[in-house]
């Protein structure tokens, strides 16, 4: 099954505690922020923590995916960040600030001689760009399409949001950003991920705001807090009417398979090959997650 | 890389370390942790290791330890001689 990537929760890179024990959330990606979360005079230190903690592979053995958002280039920490991370063996490298391809191929020129000179595989390290400005989101086509190590693009809201001289309320304002963000993932091929929700009381807000970005089509979300974890998943996960009409699905289609049938219906209707990609799809989220808690 | 001045890194906070470190003919390496009898052995060996890989041979080192993983007193110890011999970084070395 193609990676999941529901949940990746931010983890700020100085505070040892929590980089020593998140594991134990299991979250789907964990994103190590040696940026907004990492006061200036701290960065030298967070950057070796975060790597040191990467060397001893306690999120890998778990299967849990390590991100790490690294300062922007044009500042005087981000390519020690870069030189850091990948060195210590980091999964995928966040660029924040993204407002252009030009940006993606400085960051894949830095990562393809670190990757060379330490002999690690070229084009292992892999990128999400995170889009953060009316720029970006405009030009969110080409910065998906940029560059074979890109899984993913992340809509990050707080920048953006100031960019267009609005703020955060009822998803509104966010409408055009999402649906451009998503389209140019899917134009890629690769991941979509929507804004924190930084109210970590308010689970009422948050689910309705999961509802709204997984049926746009999103494959998860940014977290601020280890306890959105659990719900996100939750609503993520099939219910139990979808898994048994998509058993029905898979075993209608390899009964006709069995048979020969070029053509296959269940229950009167037709049953064609994205139907029965998507119903095996279900059946093996299902498998991983369970099924919908009702709450 | 030389000591040249005094530098700390990392916090009391737990699960993680403080560690100071001055110029001092002669390395000397003072220990205060909470796991002392269980871990003391261990938290020296990490911080040894750490110092000789940097080639660190003189300075006076002392560590508060508030239960820190080894890959917490790697990354603390490595800031903190950083800070104090302001040498450019030799990434090889450090990783």
């Amino acid at each position: 099954m193609k990676k999941l990537r529901r949940s990746m929760l931010f983890l700020p890179g100085a505070n040892a505690a929590m980089l020593s024990t998140s594991f134990v959330y299991k979250p789907d990606s964990i994103m190590f922020d040696l940026e907004d979360a990492v006061s200036v005079k701290e960065k030298d230190s967070a950057r070796l923590l975060v790597a040191q903690t990467l060397k001893l592979g306690i999120y890998q053995q778990q299967g849990i995916e390590t991100v790490v958002r690294i300062n922007a280039l044009d500042t005087p920490f981000g390519l020690d960040d870069l030189e850091a991370v990948v060195r210590a063996g980091i999964e995928v490298v966040r660029l924040p600030m993204t407002h252009s391809e030009d940006q993606v191929h400085e960051l894949e020129n830095h990562i393809e001689r670190i990757e060379k000179e330490i002999g690690r595989p070229v084009g292992s390290t892999k990128i999400i760009a995170a889009i953060e400005s009316a720029l970006g989101v405009v030009n969110a086509i080409s910065i998906a399409k940029s560059s074979p190590r890109m899984i993913g693009v992340a809509l990050a809201a707080f920048d953006y949001l100031v960019d267009m001289q609005t703020e955060r309320g009822d998803g509104t304002e966010l409408f055009y950003a999402r649906c451009a963000v998503l389209h140019a993932a899917r134009v890629a091929k690769i991941d979509a991920f929507d804004v924190v929700y930084s109210n970590i009381n308010d689970d009422e807000g948050f689910l309705r705001e999961v509802k709204l970005i997984k049926q746009l089509g999103f494959n998860g979300k940014s977290l601020v807090n280890p306890r959105q974890i659990e719900l996100l998943h939750n609503a993520y996960a099939p219910t139990h009417k979808e898994v048994e009409q998509a058993k029905q699905i898979v075993a209608a289609a390899e009964e006709g398979e069995r048979q020969g049938l070029g053509v296959v219906s269940l229950n009167g209707k037709m049953i064609d090959g994205p139907i029965i990609t998507r119903a095996r799809t279900i059946i093996e989220l299902a498998q991983i997650s369970g099924t919908r808690q009702e709450y | 890389m030389k000591i040249i001045k005094s530098a700390i890194s990392g916090t009391l906070e737990s699960s993680d370390l403080l560690v100071k470190i001055e110029p001092n003919h002669g390395l000397e390496i003072v220990i205060n942790s909470d796991v002392n009898k269980q871990f003391g052995q261990q938290i020296r060996l990490v911080v040894e290791e750490t110092l000789n890989r940097l080639n660190i041979t003189d300075g006076l080192i002392i560590i508060d330890d508030k239960g820190a993983l080894d890959c917490v007193i790697k990354a603390r110890v490595q800031s903190a001689v950083l800070r104090a011999t302001e040498a450019a970084i030799n990434w090889s070395q450090i990783l």
